[in-house]
């Protein structure tokens, strides 16, 4: 039985090819994750590491706001001067140096524009000479406050030269330096990895990145001569007491490698799951191959069942047959896995020069490329493997032993799960907790299971409506005629595509339809005239000097302005953001904010106000006090003095201008700004962006503008997701393919047939093109459908953060179904070219 | 072809089909099998040709050559005034749609289309209308009125077969290939698709050429050509099946064993030499 399982199997190869490299690419996926993010990991470790060389012990001060990376960004601690004298009078104590940086020093490079960062933090610090890895390549370090030096890195992508007179914004408005020095790391590094990094002498370090002169964020302890670093750690540790960590220079190393190796496991996940999209999208296509070969095979298996084959054997050579071809992919997979993790790698570390470390494999990537690649084949051929087990002895001897069998049990059975699936999502939007993932997880699983076995059902008016098109055409209509003759299939390899397409329209419509919804809101509760704000990056929010403000007042035709300054901050113990401005009911009018509770009018001293979301979640009426820790303060209570209804675009606490200095940027980060009435905006628009000639990173702009950039992250993240679950698309393509060349296999003698009596080649090509669009035009479209609904589940369950109305993005769907077709034309060419050429005589005689 | 041809139902007016000095051959060196040796035939308008032949005597591979389905390895074909040699995969698809009707022992007709669909196919492929008299004529001919909007598998295998008559009648085209047109029929229906056939003969002019072994099916026609190891042995004009079973007999007594060279074409003596069954591929 075995040895007649294997030659079966080599007698299809192209079945086994296709359905082979769908699960091919889904392991593929995953174990390329696996690889990238563990050579990535290691390059970080290497990193730090070498970074922390000469570092026997660290003292870093705990976060004044600890966030989770997911939250944002940790607010750094500092460390007083007392503190380092503290530790150089430990014992065993050989130097120690006091190290300043923090994220947020924006050069300014030679063409007058902020030198971006696309993730990667830009630090200020103290120049501490060339220790810890750092050499000069060119120039001295900074001796005087106007000095700066910076990092290779840096260098070539603002295209500064020594001798260059350099404007950089810090916490403090732009300020100008001479640049001094460039400098490098050992082994011929531009940089630690992709930051960019700017170094001041350090009494200006600690004016400009911490507002705090005398102020650290580390000590990097050297141990003297035969002292155990990790004795020396207890020893500063006990003098210290509890307010610090203290690390020996490994210690910190893998702790910060840890941080980025958190963030690396969160990508690795994301990545898996785009990856569990394409393989169960394979899924798919394995089942429908190994249903085909099984409806093919009929007369054969029955012949072994009339021969004595129980049906255990059966169901064996169907399983080995999985098994074989899930062995195969897996292997191939894994290789071709980590060539493309190596590939992106590189890439990646190109890109960021980090110093990559050699590529391994992973276990995880071995044992996953395996189970997932073996058990998704064997998962999927298990159905037909039953199917076949149930095939009659007596079939041998019939003619045609494949009746159409009705779709009902299947009817019953989609309809069931598809409900159960959007049973789930809905309860999952409505309830909260550790469930609501999972639940929304399974509930569009069922709900993908459930359309894919309605899709035969539909299979048949939508294909013949679609059908329609084509048929004035002779090729057309025996097309749209095939393409309904086995609904199953049809619909089986349609459902391949619509999961992705239905998972890419779900997302196009939350974010349209967030956008829509803000946008509204915005629309009608946006008063001011004009916003002067910048764009966020991690750990710097964009300022502009104080100063500026009377001189804005002061520009013709411009009627009030009222800036906003903003950090996080911890109120009752709990990460918020902090606004404080200069007029609240400025702002309220601005704003178009409506009070609940409590005056808004501008808060004093020690008063804050707060949106009514919060008041309600934190349990705060008018009178009620918070405690409020700045980043750069001490804890303090405040009262809340007015409680106003949270608008879609704006909530939070507000507070007056005395929480400024608490800050760690104290500028002003927005402004609204409305202007007199008949004043020229044009000219008073001219006049705002010449006030904010120093501050590049900031923008005046309308209403209009400003939704626009600040909404635009949504396409870019749409974008992402298009470019990931292009896989699974690739694979649903695949199985149009296997589908298509089954069929002119199968209709061979049908396409002589039609040779015969005069059908030309071109026209045959058509007919089979027509069916591979029918096919694919019907997958977007069921993809469509269910996409929409998703998409409307969403917006209904975030109707309480301001999703208030759903917006289909008819274009973008009208363009995927112009993209199905195209996907349709490209399946159709190997097989249309294989129904072309076949020989009218040999398929007359074709059996 | 707008009308319908009825007139010249005599020889004479010409060939339908012709071929001349016609080779065949399949493969190269040991695995040579030479399946026609120099047939010259000429096949008239308006007449019921039928070729006989055992097994191997490549009586399929002179169709399948004469229709234009394969390619002659030497010799000139004509179908009406248009040579066949040269021709490219476009031209003979241009060939079969204008000139050509098939009808072939089994698997005829598009399972997707219905009978009247299947009939109208090679008119549709060729972008024609039919002409409603002629397929009323053709329909009534084969006897289809209550069954055009049935499916193929709705239908009997004579009903089928009937459908494919008419697909090949209804585009009245200049010659009509049957390969054993009745071969998987049980003999009443058999007999139906032969007088349907013979009467297309008589009654419209129709040229139809049959492949067969069956001495009763060969007797509907007007001429009957013999086909032994490639070659043609014989010819019998206004056919009895008894005579042509007794020209079969006659046929299988003179094939001997010995050795027949592969001489120039023409000869006329006929060996059944156990290559020629390996000819029985080309069936």
């Amino acid at each position: 039985m075995l040895r007649a399982t294997l030659k079966s199997l080599l007698a299809r190869k192209l079945r086994l090819v296709l359905s082979g490299l769908a699960v091919l690419l889904g392991v593929m996926f995953v174990s390329g994750s696996f690889v990238l993010t563990d050579a990535l990991g290691r390059s970080f470790d290497n990193m730090f590491s070498s970074a922390m060389a000469e570092t026997d012990v660290l003292v870093t001060a705990r976060p004044a706001i600890d966030v989770s990376e997911l939250e944002g960004e940790s607010v750094p601690g500092m460390l007083a001067a007392a503190d380092r004298d503290a530790v150089a009078a430990v014992p065993g104590v050989a130097e120690v140096v006091g190290v300043v940086q923090a994220d947020g020093a924006r050069v300014i490079g030679t063409d007058g524009k902020v030198v971006a960062s696309f993730g990667p933090p830009r630090f200020g610090a103290n120049w501490t000479g060339e220790t810890g890895g750092l050499e000069l390549r060119e120039g001295r370090g900074p001796t005087s406050a106007d000095e700066i030096a910076v990092n290779v890195t840096l260098a070539e992508l603002s295209k500064l030269k020594v001798g260059d007179r350099v404007g950089v914004l810090t916490t403090q408005p732009k300020k100008l330096f001479t640049l001094v020095g460039v400098f490098g790391y050992e082994g011929g590094l531009p940089g630690q990895g992709p930051v960019h990094e700017v170094r001041f002498t350090e009494p200006v370090a600690q004016e400009l990145m911490l507002g705090a002169p005398g102020a650290y964020t580390s000590l990097s302890v050297t141990a003297a001569p035969g002292t155990d670093p990790a004795a020396l750690r207890d020893a500063i540790k006990s003098r210290l007491g509890d307010k610090y960590v203290v690390q020996t220079g490994q210690e910190a190393a893998a702790a910060i490698a840890g941080d980025f190796k958190t963030i690396l496991s969160l990508f690795n996940n994301i990545l898996l799951g785009f990856a569990g999209v394409a393989l169960f999208v394979g899924t798919f296509l394995i089942l429908n191959t190994f249903s085909i070969i099984v409806a093919q095979r009929t007369r054969e298996l029955a012949l072994s069942r009339a021969l004595g084959a129980s049906r255990r054997q059966v169901i064996g050579s169907v399983m080995v047959e999985a098994l074989a071809i899930g062995l195969l992919a897996s292997v191939l997979g894994l290789a071709a896995g980590v060539g493309v993790g190596a590939l992106l790698a590189k890439l990646a570390a190109d890109f960021s020069s980090l110093v990559l470390a050699s590529i391994s494999l992973p276990l995880a990537a071995v044992i996953s490329a395996f189970a997932v690649g073996i058990g998704v084949t064997v998962i999927a051929a298990l159905l037909p493997a039953l199917r076949a087990s149930r095939v009659p002895p007596v079939a041998a001897l019939q003619e045609v032993a494949t009746p159409d069998r009705p779709l009902t049990r299947l009817t019953v059975s989609g309809a069931s799960i598809g409900a159960l699936g959007a049973g789930a999502i809905a309860f999952g939007l409505a309830t909260s907790g550790d469930a609501v993932m999972w639940l929304l997880l399974g509930g569009v699983l069922a709900t993908f299971i459930g359309v894919s076995l309605l899709s035969p059902v539909l299979a048949r008016p939508v294909v013949s409506v679609l059908g329609r098109l084509f048929s004035w055409s002779v090729p057309g209509r025996l097309g749209r005629l095939n393409s309904g003759r086995n609904p199953r299939r049809t619909a089986i390899t349609a459902a391949a595509l619509m999961v992705g397409v239905a998972l890419i329209t779900g997302v196009n419509t939350t974010i349209s339809s967030a956008d829509r919804s803000l946008r509204g809101d915005a629309e009608t509760g946006f008063q001011a005239d004009l916003i002067i704000s910048g764009q966020e990056s991690p750990g710097v929010l964009p300022t502009f000097d104080e100063a500026l403000l009377p001189r804005m007042r002061a520009v013709p035709g411009i009627g009030t302005v009222t800036a906003e300054y903003n950090d996080q901050a911890l109120i009752n113990e709990e990460p918020s953001w902090a606004a404080a401005v200069t007029d609240l009911p400025a702002v309220v009018r601005d704003l178009s904010l409506v009070a609940v509770a409590g005056s808004l009018a501008q808060p004093g001293p020690g008063e804050v106000v707060v949106d009514d979301q919060n008041a309600t979640e934190a349990g705060l009426t008018v009178g009620s006090t918070v405690t409020v820790k700045l980043p750069k303060g001490e804890p303090a209570s405040y009262r809340i003095s007015g409680v106003y209804q949270r608008a879609p675009f704006y909530g939070g606490y507000i507070f007056g201008t005395d929480v400024v200095p608490g800050m760690r940027f104290p500028q002003p980060s927005f402004a609204y700004v409305r202007l007199a009435d008949g004043a020229d905006d044009a000219a008073a628009r001219k006049g705002l962006e010449a006030l904010l000639v120093d501050s590049p990173e900031m923008l005046v702009e309308d209403k209009q503008q400003y939704l626009d950039r600040e909404l635009g992250e949504g396409a870019q993240l749409l974008l992402m997701i298009q470019i990931l679950l292009g896989l699974a698309i690739v694979i649903a393509v695949l199985g149009v393919i296997n589908t298509l060349a089954l069929s002119v296999l199968e209709r061979t003698r049908e396409l002589g047939l039609l040779r015969a009596i005069g059908l030309s080649r071109a026209a045959t090509m058509r007919m089979i093109t027509v069916e591979a669009v029918v096919i694919t035009v019907f997958g977007v479209l069921l993809g469509v459908a269910v996409g929409i609904g998703l998409g409307a589940a969403v917006v209904q369950g975030l109707a309480d953060e301001g999703l208030s109305t759903l917006s289909i993005p008819w274009p973008a769907i009208g363009l995927y179904l112009a993209a199905g077709a195209a996907l349709g034309v490209l399946a159709a060419v190997l097989p249309a070219i294989r129904a072309a050429r076949i020989n009218v005589l040999t398929a007359i005689a074709h059996e | 072809m707008t009308s319908p041809v009825i007139d010249t139902p005599a020889a004479g007016a010409g060939a339908a089909a012709r071929a001349a000095d016609l080779w065949k051959v399949y493969g190269s060196g040991e695995a040579q099998v030479i399946a026609l040796r120099g047939v010259s035939v000429e096949l008239e308008r308006g007449r019921f040709t039928a070729i006989m032949g055992p097994s191997g005597s490549g009586k399929s591979t002179l169709m399948h050559c004469m229709a234009g389905l394969d390619s002659a390895t030497r010799g000139h074909l004509t179908i009406g005034d248009t040579a066949l040699n040269g021709l490219g995969d476009a031209g003979l698809t241009r060939l079969r749609r204008e000139k050509v009707g098939f009808i072939f022992q089994q698997f005829n007709l598009l399972p997707t289309l219905t009978a009247e669909e299947n009939i109208l196919l090679p008119l549709a492929i060729a972008g024609r209308k039919a002409d409603p008299q002629w397929f009323q004529t053709v329909i009534d001919t084969v006897g289809l009125g209550d069954r055009l909007g049935h499916r193929p598998n709705q239908l009997s295998g004579g009903q089928q077969q009937r459908v494919a008559c008419a697909r090949a009648l209804v585009s009245q085209p200049e010659v009509i290939f049957a390969d054993e047109p009745t071969g998987n029929l049980d003999s009443r229906s058999g007999a139906e698709i032969l007088s349907f056939l013979r009467r297309s003969v008589t009654e419209h002019g129709q040229t139809i050429v049959m492949v067969t072994h069956d001495a009763n099916a060969a007797s509907y026609a007007d001429r009957v050509i013999f086909l032994a190891d490639g070659q043609i042995v014989d010819e019998l004009l206004e056919p009895t099946a008894d005579a042509v079973l007794d020209r079969i007999k006659r046929l299988d007594v003179m094939s001997s064993p010995t050795a027949r060279p592969d001489g120039p074409p023409g000869q006329r003596t006929v060996e059944d030499s156990p290559s020629a069954t390996a000819t029985g591929a080309t069936e």
